[in-house]
């Protein structure tokens, strides 16, 4: 595959969480190097859009994601019940899958019915839909070390077939009990993106995008600073664009899979009016 | 074989021997995998899921359609889109049976690319020789219903020239005892939309389709999807999002309700769904539709019963057969004169699939037949 032409959608909202960047305003200062990270680590977001018997009960997936989706809504100041939304996960809940598995060795008769319904890779988009009384189909999507850039490329693509907004949303938690051994994440990591076809009065940016075949080894590496400040989480591959985001400007090559990219180049209003 | 076994409407379904703890029940298990390991090329993704995903790859001449497709299209002009609920968790599960004394997994299953849902697409990818996008698809039960969908958007918006669409989903023990938490798996084999339906049976499948935008095979007239926004595991009551579901996919295709032949439902024959889906059916189709659940067949393969019910709804398209609701004696009252519980020749060729999910998720696929010539 050749280098694709080059086409625009526009960013409209963005929200990041993660234990020590609790928020995009805090995010976008520290991935650009203005400002140190605050010395203290939260241990997750609480997802103020749930009832508060429903905030606490929520698995920490859910927590998160729900979260970082309500901040980019908000942050685009559209309606979440119409949004349509891609969700994308490398590991779901890596806590509720070491319990099963944990309780399927000696006692599967006692599997807790609410644990097996939270464990389907698509629990989070599932509660956000109820939670925010959407119809909109989601789209969950899981490819490893690549859910990211596919997931990205899964709402880009929704935008520019059938033209709505669309809400973007990506998550990993951190890894529990054996399963540390093969499935690596650790800490919490939620980013929410509202992408559009056209520009509004709010727009963030505009963000190019293209696609061609490549090594995934000319994918753009984040800072190691802030792959350490995120603990390696699992979606710790999203890094790279938001730093291009948090500086206002610049491109990044993404990872679709082992011999697919998605190049993205992120321009300011201020610097297209320029 | 699949059509044989429709006409002369034999189950698959067997009292539950997959399980080494008991559970009364009945399961669709796909014979022989156990001994069937991956050839040695493919050993990292070596588990139950990938080798039904490599037994259903040598069906049909479909690694030849594959093949012709990658020299046509390029292997980096295909997408491969592929659905899966639980995919090779039944390999995590394993190594936490084989746990050491001091807490480590067994060496083989700890060096392996089994422990995440994306195993699935990343083997085929492997094996198909396929290098553009790829993606594996969980929004659970209707997981890949959706990935056909997913593919005419990438095709239609130009990423894409084709597509690999598939599904392929295994028997498990969170799957079997997580069903059974929620009360919902039946002691006898499932009868969908009968008054005395007593829950479900699960069942494993996998299956691959090349999808094209031209070409003169059946085609794929049109999707609707949607969310329940109701509950993780029960639908909407009044099928809320089983109606906008339907309503997309009869709007994206241009059809009116009375076009459709055959409705293959997803007819789980759990009390709930089948009582909802049957009273939506009564609302928006004439009688002249021919409604069933082909679980009484196959059982519910969970993240691959989209694709396989789409299978049989393109069987049922080109011949001419209308599937009924196996197992069924008797329909509960609720049924419109849309569902049936015999066979049928099918009177228009147009066939929905419907798929809902936990979490909600709602997807109904429309098929036509192949373009006259």
């Amino acid at each position: 595959m050749t280098a694709g032409p080059w086409q625009a959608v526009s960013l409209e909202g963005i929200s990041l969480w993660a234990s020590k960047l609790p928020g995009w305003d805090v995010a976008a200062a520290v991935l650009a190097g203005q400002t140190e990270p605050p010395a203290a680590a939260l241990r997750r977001p609480v997802p103020e859009m749930l009832p508060p018997a429903e905030r606490r009960r929520a698995p920490d997936s859910v927590a998160l994601a729900i979260e970082v989706a309500a901040r980019a809504c908000a942050a685009a100041g559209l309606d979440p019940a119409q949004l349509p939304s891609v969700f994308a996960t490398t590991h779901a809940d890596l806590a509720i899958t070491d319990y099963l598995c944990e309780i399927l060795v000696r006692t599967p008769l006692l599997t807790s019915p609410t644990k097996f319904h939270n464990s389907v890779h698509n629990a989070a988009a599932g509660y956000w839909c109820i939670a925010t009384g959407c119809h909109a189909p989601y789209m969950t999507v899981s490819v490893y070390e690549h859910s990211f850039a596919v997931g990205l490329l899964e709402a880009i693509v929704q935008v520019a077939s059938d033209g709505g907004p669309v809400l973007y949303v990506a998550y990993d938690i951190e890894s529990r009990g054996p399963l540390t051994q093969v499935a690596l994440s650790r800490g919490l990591l939620g980013v929410g993106l509202v992408l559009a076809r056209n520009r509004s009065a709010s727009s963030i940016a505009q963000l190019c995008w293209s696609i061609r075949s490549g090594s995934k080894n000319e994918a753009t590496r984040p800072d190691p600073a802030n792959s350490r400040l995120v603990q390696d989480n699992a979606m710790a591959s999203c890094l790279p664009l938001f730093e291009v985001l948090a500086r206002g400007a610049g491109q990044v090559t993404l990872a679709l899979g082992p011999d697919s990219l998605l190049d993205v180049r992120v321009q300011t209003d201020r610097e297209a009016a320029l | 074989m699949h059509l044989d076994a429709l006409r002369s409407r034999r189950s698959g379904l067997r009292p539950n021997d997959f399980t080494e703890a008991p559970l009364d029940t009945w399961i669709g298990r796909v014979d022989g995998l156990e001994s069937r390991p991956l050839p040695g090329e493919y050993g990292l993704w070596d588990c139950r899921n990938n080798r039904l995903a490599w037994l259903a790859m040598q069906q049909d001449y479909f690694l030849d359609a594959i093949s012709a497709a990658r020299a046509r299209y390029g292997p980096s002009r295909i997408a491969l889109l592929l659905g899966t609920s639980t995919s090779s968790i039944g390999a995590t599960e394993e190594a936490y049976r084989q746990i050491t004394p001091d807490g480590q997994l067994p060496a083989r299953l700890r060096d392996s690319m089994v422990h995440t849902a994306h195993s699935l697409g990343q083997f085929a990818q492997y094996a198909l020789g396929l290098t553009g996008i790829c993606a594996t698809v969980t929004t659970a039960c209707s997981s890949s219903a959706k990935v056909f969908a997913q593919a005419e958007r990438m095709i239609r918006c130009g990423i894409a020239d084709a597509a690999v669409v598939g599904g392929v989903d295994t028997l498990c023990g969170s799957v079997l005892f997580g069903f059974n938490s929620l009360e919902l798996v039946s002691t006898e084999p499932c009868r969908p939309f009968d008054v005395n339906r007593r829950g479900i049976s699960i069942g494993e499948a996998g299956g691959f389709a090349l999808l094209e935008r031209d070409g003169s095979g059946p085609r794929l007239l049109g999707y609707g999807e949607s969310s329940d926004a109701h509950h993780m595991s029960t639908p909407h009551p009044e099928g809320l999002g089983a109606r906008l579901a339907i309503q997309d996919a009869l709007s994206r295709s241009g059809l009116a309700p009375a076009d459709v032949g055959y409705i293959n439902l997803h007819g789980t024959a759990s009390a709930r769904n089948d009582a909802v889906e049957a009273r939506v059916i009564a609302d928006i189709f004439p009688e002249t539709t021919h409604a069933s659940s082909t679980k009484g067949w196959t059982g519910h393969a969970l993240g691959a019963a989209g694709f396989l019910e789409a299978s049989i709804s393109l069987l049922a398209i080109a011949d001419e057969l209308a599937p009924g609701n196996l197992n069924a004696s008797e329909l509960d009252p609720v049924c419109g004169p849309q569902l049936r519980i015999h066979n049928a020749r099918l009177a228009r060729p147009v066939a929905l699939s419907q798929s809902f999910g936990f979490g909600g998720s709602n997807c109904v696929l429309a098929f036509g037949a192949e373009r006259a010539a």
